[in-house]
C-alpha cells in the first residue's frame, strides 16, 4: 500500500507472490503516559484536598436583657479597647475619678492572663489533681472536662464581664475568650461597656499619659 | 568447580498492582474533593486554642475588616429556595436559571437591587463587582437586607430540612450561624451583625478560627 519500492530494504517484500501476512501486533500495550498521567492526577487532588475544617468558638450572645449580669466584689470587669489595650477592674467601679481603680495591660503571655490566672486560684486549685492525671493521659478528656466544668460552675469561680468599646477591635475580641478557655473561666458575659467606664478610662490615660 | 547459577531474574516487574493503587487512590480523591469557587471576599481570621469543629449545614456571614458584610450558605436546595423568596419579597423577576446560578455562586455580598445583575455575571465579571460592592447593607437606615436574609434562609432551611425528614433522610439538621470576621474588623460591625441576627431567632454563633497551640497554664 504505501510501500516505496526502495529497492532491497530488509523489510522489503521480495517476491511479487509471495502471500500478505497481516503484522503481527503485539498484545501488550504501553501503559506508560496512562499511568503518568494517573499520578498526574493523584497528585493534583492529593495536594489540593484539605480534609480539616476549621475550627470555632461557640458563643451564646446574652439577650437584650442584662439583668443576669450581677457584678459583685469577686467579679472581674475587662474591658478592650483600641491599640489591643486593655483594662481591668475587680468588682465595682469606683464611684469618683479619684478613686479610680481601673489597670492597664495587654494580651501577651504576662499580662490579662496573668491577671485572669491569679484570680482564678479557686478553679485552678479544684482541678490540679485532675489536670496533672490528664496531662499524663491517665484520664480522657471527657472526665477532664467533667470535673473541669464543674469546677468552673461553682459559686466561688471568677465571673469575668467583658466589655468593649466602640474602637475594640474583633481579634482582641476572640483572644478575650480564648483566654477564658485557657484560664479555665467558665463563667463570663460579653457586653458594651458604659459611658461610667468610658469616662474611667479617659480618666486613667490622662492620669498616666497614655495615648 | 561447577559454576553457581544465579537464577536469573527479569529487569522488568509487574507494576499492575501499583497502577491500580493510583489509580484507586485518584478515583477517591476526585469524589472526596469539593471545588469551591473563589473566594468572594478575603478574610484573614484570628486564632484561637479552641478545638470544636465547625458543624456540617453553616450559614457563614463574613466579615471583611472594612466592614462590609458577605453571606454565604452551602446547601443548594436552600439557596434555590431562599433566592426565590427574597425575590418575591423585594419584588424582582428572576428565572429559574437564576435560582441555578444563585445556587452555586458561593459567598456573595451585593445589595438586592444588583443581585440579578450579579448572579447572571460570570465569574471574571463577578470579581470587580465585589471588589465595588459595600456588602450587604445592615444599616436600618438605608435597608436592612442582612435582616432578611438572614430571616427568609432560616424558613428556607426549616422547609427543605422538613422535607428531608419526611423524605426519610436521617442526616437532616438545622443550619448554624457562623461568623467569619477578619481580625481587624470592628468589633462594633460584628455586634450589629449578631444582633440582626439575634432578632431573627438565632441565638448560637459559631466564631469561626485558625488553630493555635495552647499555651501552658
Amino acid at each position: 500500500m504505501a510501500d516505496v519500492d526502495s529497492g532491497g530494504g530488509s523489510g522489503g517484500g521480495h517476491g511479487k507472490h509471495q502471500k500478505k501476512r497481516a503484522k503481527k501486533l503485539s498484545t501488550k500495550l504501553d501503559m506508560t503516559p496512562m499511568v503518568d498521567l494517573g499520578f498526574l492526577l493523584l497528585t493534583f487532588f492529593m495536594l489540593t484536598t484539605t480534609f480539616n475544617k476549621p475550627k470555632v468558638i461557640g458563643l451564646t450572645p446574652p439577650v437584650k436583657d442584662t439583668s443576669h449580669v450581677k457584678v459583685d466584689t469577686t467579679s472581674l470587669t475587662v474591658i478592650l479597647s483600641g491599640n489591643n489595650k486593655v483594662y481591668y477592674y475587680q468588682g465595682l467601679l469606683a464611684e469618683s475619678s479619684d478613686k479610680n481603680n481601673i489597670n492597664i495591660t495587654d494580651f501577651s503571655a504576662k499580662g490579662i492572663r496573668q491577671v485572669i490566672l491569679g484570680k482564678n486560684v479557686f478553679v485552678s486549685d479544684l482541678i490540679k489533681d485532675a489536670k496533672a492525671k490528664h496531662d499524663a493521659g491517665k484520664i480522657s478528656d471527657s472526665i477532664y472536662d467533667r470535673v473541669k466544668d464543674s469546677a468552673e460552675g461553682k459559686k466561688k469561680a471568677l465571673f469575668v464581664i467583658i466589655k468593649t468599646d466602640s474602637v475594640a477591635k474583633y481579634v482582641n475580641v476572640v483572644s478575650m475568650l480564648d483566654e477564658m478557655d485557657i484560664c479555665n473561666v467558665g463563667k463570663y458575659s460579653l457586653i458594651d461597656a458604659t459611658k461610667g467606664e468610658i469616662d474611667m478610662i479617659r480618666d486613667y490615660n490622662q492620669k498616666n499619659n497614655i495615648k | 568447580m561447577p559454576k553457581i547459577k544465579l537464577p536469573r531474574s527479569s529487569p522488568s516487574i509487574d507494576m499492575t498492582p501499583m497502577v491500580d493503587l493510583a489509580f484507586l487512590l485518584v478515583t477517591f480523591f476526585m469524589l472526596t474533593t469539593k471545588f469551591r469557587p473563589e473566594e468572594a471576599v478575603t478574610v484573614t481570621i484570628p486564632a484561637s486554642v479552641s478545638t470544636t469543629k465547625l458543624p456540617d449545614n453553616v450559614i457563614t456571614v463574613s466579615i471583611d475588616s472594612g466592614g462590609r458584610v458577605f453571606y454565604d450558605m452551602e446547601s443548594k436546595d436552600v439557596r434555590m429556595e431562599l433566592f426565590k423568596d427574597m425575590a418575591g419579597r423585594y419584588k424582582v423577576t428572576i428565572s429559574t436559571e437564576d435560582e441555578q446560578r444563585f445556587s452555586i455562586c458561593g459567598a456573595f455580598g451585593q445589595p438586592m437591587a444588583n443581585m440579578v445583575k450579579y448572579v447572571e455575571a460570570g465569574e471574571a465579571d463577578r470579581k470587580p463587582m465585589n471588589q465595588a460592592s459595600g456588602g450587604i447593607p445592615i444599616d436600618s437606615a438605608k435597608g436592612d437586607e442582612l435582616a432578611d436574609w438572614v430571616n427568609l434562609s432560616i424558613l428556607a432551611d426549616a422547609t427543605i430540612q422538613a422535607n428531608k425528614i419526611a423524605a426519610g433522610q436521617k442526616d437532616a439538621k438545622r443550619a448554624a450561624f457562623a461568623i467569619k470576621a477578619d481580625k481587624n474588623a470592628k468589633y462594633k460591625v460584628v455586634k450589629q451583625v449578631i444582633d440582626i441576627c439575634q432578632k431573627q431567632g438565632v441565638s448560637h454563633f459559631e466564631l469561626i478560627t485558625t488553630v493555635s497551640s495552647r499555651p501552658k497554664t
